[in-house]
């Protein structure tokens, strides 16, 4: 048995090295963003669009099913309370709001993390443990440009498009319930809605969607490019990624809200 | 012949390397000189530190205290885009292939020109062609890594390695775990390449045949240091009883593989 003042020591510098080394694969990331163009190694164009093609477009699917099922419910459970009150028209705006500040970004997120990041973990991580990161530095071509930066672009752009999308696809949830089962009018259920929807609700959380995206990349590649000891440690690798995904993006969802929350922007 | 081969520049150069991995030093203080143009090969059992020798040459691994300097340049001191400079000079051939194993033969091969030249994409095409046909393989150029065998993937990873003209190839266990007919066509190939095109061959390997075939000059690894340096004939008539053990694959020797009987005991009602 070891130690466990030695085992939270020992615990908390492997955090801290990862911590550090994601920081730095993130800002190494940007900085290949930045400087490329003027080092004359600029990001590969059709990469990115390959990457946004599989982050993004074949997506579209997932976050339809799981916006317009959330909306659905959404709808459903905030009637069952509102009905009490009399004011089952605020169904459209309780849907519209809660959509765009928070399951929108979030659901989106954890889905894709589970979609994307997980397959850019597994995908690295095989890359790694059969030498092809290595014969990438050898053929003195730097993996962070050739692989990460196209799906950190990747992440970032399509993460709020997605959000984007879930938040409409969940409000269109909400309005079937709104109309077809509380026998709401559909003119009015639609403009109540977007009345009391602010800008404010939809950037908040499109922000949130771009930390979410940021995480997502970053998480999945600095794991997948850290992968060691074959087809087991690729599994565990992704295992650890999707998991790791998760916590950090309620996590931050937490922070962001609180800091919105706190500041009355 | 001998005195021609000893003027000639020296274009790798280890000094005093030594690699700890934790406690345990992988290399333990070693040296040595490769010259332009020659074939050496660099053998021992598995587990002596060749291939992490290897990977500390094409400045993958950075020593624990040491240097490796790679024509005229300390590679161990170099990061990033200065490595890469190096890096542009030399090829690699990895033991497992390490094929992108989501392009195509041909967009493997023409990578690196792709990258670092500003070549016409029609003048690539042909220069992957003639990589290709350098080491036997035509008209396997749309086809996936995952659709070709061990034996064509390790000449793609070669005609890779190769496609940037460098001045010296690394070759890790180029015949491993390939067919006798496929192994003495890399062997060839490898011949070929340092006579055609005058470049320097590094070859890892354990493959006694191979070694015979190909090499120059051997050094000979022995848990973490090098053991001896020679010529072919130099290795053959070694005194040394660990060489001679080596070469003629002996199961008894100074080199023990199993533990003493005592030991054995010992170990085993601890």
């Amino acid at each position: 048995m070891k130690n466990p003042i030695l085992a939270i020591g020992s615990g908390a510098l492997t955090l801290g090295a990862h911590t550090n080394g994601v920081l730095s694969l993130l800002f190494n990331t940007l900085s290949w963003i930045v400087t490329g163009p003027f080092r004359k190694k600029p990001v590969n164009v059709r990469t990115v669009f390959q990457q946004m093609v599989f982050a993004g477009v074949q997506s579209v699917v997932i976050v339809f099913f799981i916006s317009l099922f959330t909306g659905i419910v959404i709808a459903m459970q905030s009637a069952y309370q509102l009905k009490e009150l009399g004011a089952v028209i605020y169904v459209a705006p309780m849907v519209a709001i809660s959509m765009a500040r928070e399951l929108g970004p979030v659901f989106t997120a954890l889905v894709i993390a589970g979609r994307v990041g997980s397959a850019i973990t597994a995908e690295l991580g095989t890359m790694k443990v059969s030498e092809q990161i290595e014969a990438l530095e050898t053929l003195a071509l730097d993996p962070v440009r050739f692989l990460v930066v196209p799906r950190f672009l990747a992440l970032v752009i399509m993460m709020p498009c997605l959000t984007l999308m879930s938040d409409l696809i969940g409000i269109a949830g909400g309005f079937l319930v709104g109309v077809f089962n509380l026998k709401i009018n559909m003119y009015r259920y639609i403009s109540f809605s977007f009345d009391l929807l602010t800008f404010k609700d939809i950037w908040t959380g499109l922000i949130k969607s771009l930390v979410f995206g940021v995480v997502i990349s970053m998480i999945s590649c600095y794991v997948g490019l850290d992968t060691r000891g074959g087809a087991e440690g690729v599994g565990k690798a992704t295992t650890l990624s999707v998991v790791l995904s998760f916590i950090l993006i309620v996590l931050f969802d937490c922070v962001i809200t609180g800091i919105f929350f706190f500041s009355n922007v | 012949m001998r005195e021609a081969m000893e003027q000639r520049e020296t274009v790798v150069e280890v000094k005093d390397l030594v690699k700890k991995f934790g406690d345990r030093a992988v290399l333990n203080g070693v040296s040595l000189k490769i010259r332009k143009g020659e074939t050496f090969v660099i053998m021992g059992g598995s587990g002596c530190g060749k291939s992490t020798l290897l990977r500390h040459m094409i400045g993958n691994l950075k020593p624990t205290s040491g240097s490796v300097f790679l024509l005229g340049q300390d590679i161990t001191e170099k990061y990033g885009a200065d490595l890469d400079e190096v890096r542009k000079k030399i090829g690699m051939s990895f033991q497992s292939s390490a094929l992108f194993d989501s392009m195509t033969v041909a967009e493997n091969v023409s990578l690196p020109l792709v990258e670092h030249t500003k070549i016409e994409p029609s003048i690539i095409d042909i220069m992957v062609k003639m990589k290709l046909e350098l080491v036997g393989l035509r008209g396997f150029e749309d086809l996936l890594p995952s659709e070709i065998s061990g034996g064509m993937k390790k000449r793609v990873g070669l005609a890779r390695a190769i496609a940037m003209d460098p001045q010296i190839i690394f070759y890790d266990e180029p015949t491993a775990g390939l067919d006798p007919i496929v192994a003495a066509v890399i062997d060839k190939l490898i011949i070929d390449l340092s006579q055609k095109l005058n470049v320097t061959s590094v070859v890892v390997t354990h493959d006694m045949k191979s070694v015979m075939a190909i090499a120059d000059r051997i050094a000979m690894l022995y848990e973490g240091k090098v053991l001896e340096v020679g010529t072919v004939d130099e290795i053959k008539n070694s005194p040394n009883e660990m060489v001679q053990q080596f070469i003629n694959g002996n199961f008894d020797g100074p080199i023990k593989f199993f533990q003493q009987k005592d030991d054995y005991l010992e170990t085993l009602t601890q």
